[in-house]
């Protein structure tokens, strides 16, 4: 299994020499890095070559990595029904470049990419339909993404006064807990209450 | 009097509706009583699931899988389990994969139940649904017998199963293997044959091969078309590789095949569970590698070592080694898939769930195209959605 998934890794990468950027196999599974302003040519090559016919598009989402300059990933999984196996294509983007859509080769991607847009902020040229999909009417920012608070920005009620559901900033009862668990026991690297005054007496 | 002009007009389907099968909107274009464009609205059940995974170690996460697709809590959960597994490299105890593939099958069965019973009330009929709730409860009974919850079980552990079974529960889940199919043929008499039935679902909703590989269908609504694709035969995982087990394939592509389909499934699903206890071997459910699992709570009375690993994994959590995966599952409605990022800390660093009702209720405007408007609910009932998992 992992050296056909290898092959079939350097088939794509010779087929496809310009586009792909790398390929690796990971616990059996194959993922394939390619540039995003061709990815819809490498997802039709996906799809129509007679060693790959990955007919069916399972997933498409997006991943947030803030610290990168390219902060998302957006990642597109294939299925082959005829050989039995599954693609992983991974492509690179920020806030600003938009992707180009699938929709075309795919039309199942119509909602998958709809979503990432809600919730990641990735844009997809070509869209025919980008509207939000999982959030609310109206709402603001892109949940998803890991600079958004879990807690949300806005809550809300209905208000006896004006009969209608209301809007308002979040208000906690209690400050938001996160604990760091990560090895107590291996030292931390914040400043415990009252251990600011012991490191200045030196 | 002169040609009169009509002009389309827009209804407004839910979100409180009975047919919607939970909180769905659809903006319909009727022209006359004819379906022209349908505009589903989802994101009202949206509870943030993926985000609030993020926040949470592998062990907490685990049951929010649960309120997913809340019809078969447990097939969900499997495939969370499968995914943290993979990336851990973690080997399962035999006694603990049968009894997930045995609770994946007993939640197969409480799925198709209440589908094949509510399309059969969305089409007017009221009795199956008496009749198939009395089963199900029977089943969340198992449930709860085995981890005390009738539906958020979070049974399932990275590693196994979180406890045996109670004794005797073998012999009643037997007991109800060779009871249930005379529930089904009671319901086949009712549905199969009934003119009415059929008038409301033979060649409606009819899908091509072509349109459901392209609209990434899985499950029963793929196999409906004569697609013999079932995840369970194509990439096993647990011991499905062992069962012996046929996949019903429809032949239509429409509304009644599906029905006819989950009916066989259930048929099926008996023979894998009474396979999974004849085949059962005696010995641990869940893993005994103190990296991956718990200690069992008597082990903690005694052994020191064993009160370390449980503070460990319920404060920190187990760690998962970087790595990326996308699992998929055979879950009663079609592949359920999660794509699980790991960054070796105690939690996932990302974990998206490719649910296989989103999927199937993005082809509701061109299944619906050319329908009269009663057919639509008579659609959405085959296409089997729980808004569970489409909005997560």
């Amino acid at each position: 299994m992992e050296n056909a998934l290898k092959e079939l890794g350097d088939h794509i990468a010779t087929e496809l020499s310009s586009e792909v950027i790398s390929t690796v196999v990971e616990h059996n599974e194959l993922f394939v890095e390619v540039r995003a302003d061709v990815v819809d040519r490498v997802l039709v090559f996906l799809r129509d070559d007679s060693t790959c016919k990955c007919q069916i598009l399972c997933d498409v989402c997006g991943v947030d990595y803030p610290e990168r300059p390219q902060r998302f990933d957006v990642v597109y999984n294939l299925l082959s029904l005829k050989h039995n196996h599954r693609i992983t294509v991974k492509v690179k983007t920020d806030a600003r470049t938009p992707v180009p859509t699938v929709v075309p080769v795919f039309p199942a991607a119509n909602w998958f990419e709809r979503e990432a847009w809600d919730m990641y902020g990735i844009m997809f040229a070509g869209h025919p339909d980008l509207r939000r999909m999982l959030t609310d009417y109206g709402f603001e920012g892109h949940p998803l993404r890991k600079d958004f608070p879990l807690t949300g920005y806005v809550e809300m009620r209905y208000s006896e006064d004006e009969k209608r559901v209301v809007y308002e900033p979040v208000s906690l009862v209690q400050e938001f807990r996160k604990f760091d668990f990560q090895s107590p026991w291996e030292g931390t690297d914040y400043v415990l209450p009252g251990d600011e005054k012991a490191t200045e007496q030196g | 009097m002169g040609e009169v002009q009509i002009k389309n007009y827009t209804l407004n389907f839910g979100p409180q509706h009975p047919a919607a099968h939970g909180v769905l909107r659809m903006v319909l274009e009727l022209d006359g009583e004819i379906v022209e464009r349908v505009d589903p609205h989802i994101g009202l059940l949206h509870r943030g699931t993926e985000k609030l995974i993020e926040n949470k170690t592998y062990m907490q996460a685990m049951p929010y899988f649960d309120r997913l697709d809340y019809s078969a809590p447990m097939a969900q959960e499997h495939a969370f389990v499968l995914a943290a597994e993979k990336l851990i490299g973690c080997e399962v105890p035999r006694r603990g994969q049968f009894i997930r593939v045995l609770y994946a099958e007993i939640s197969r069965l409480m799925n198709h139940l209440m589908n094949v019973c509510a399309q059969a009330m969305d089409v007017g009929a009221t009795t199956p649904m008496l009749w198939g709730f009395v089963e199900r409860e029977t089943l969340m009974e198992f449930y709860e017998r085995v981890c005390g919850a009738r539906m958020h079980a979070a049974y399932f552990r990275v590693g196994g199963v979180h406890q045996d079974m109670p004794a005797g529960l073998a012999d009643d889940i037997r007991t109800f293997i060779k009871s249930f199919p005379q529930v089904l043929d009671d319901i086949e008499t009712l549905l199969t044959e009934n003119r009415i039935f059929k008038q409301r679902n033979v060649n409606i909703g009819v899908v091509t091969q072509e349109e459901a590989m392209a609209w990434g269908f899985s499950g029963v609504m793929l196999r409906s078309t004569g697609l013999p694709w079932d995840i369970r035969k194509a990439q096993p995982y647990d011991v499905y590789g062992e069962l012996d087990f046929d996949v019903p394939v429809g032949l239509n592509g429409d509304c009644f095949d599906r029905y006819l389909q989950r009916l066989e499934e259930m048929r099926q699903s008996l023979k894998i569970m009474e396979q999974c206890l004849d085949k059962m071997p005696e010995g641990p459910v869940l893993s005994e590698d103190p990296k991956v699992a718990p200690p069992r709570r008597s082990d903690m009375k005694t052994s020191m070592e064993a009160l370390i690993n449980h503070f460990k994994h319920y404060t920190e959590g187990v760690r998962v080694p970087a790595g990326e995966t996308y699992t998929a599952i055979e879950a009663p409605k079609g592949e359920l898939g999660v794509y699980l990022v790991a960054d070796g800390s105690s939690k996932p660093y990302r974990c998206k769930v490719r649910a296989p009702g989103f999927a199937h209720l993005q082809g509701m405007d061109f299944l619906t195209k050319g329908h009269m408007l009663a057919d639509a609910s008579a659609i959405l009932g085959s296409l089997d959605i729980v808004f569970g998992e489409v909005d997560r």
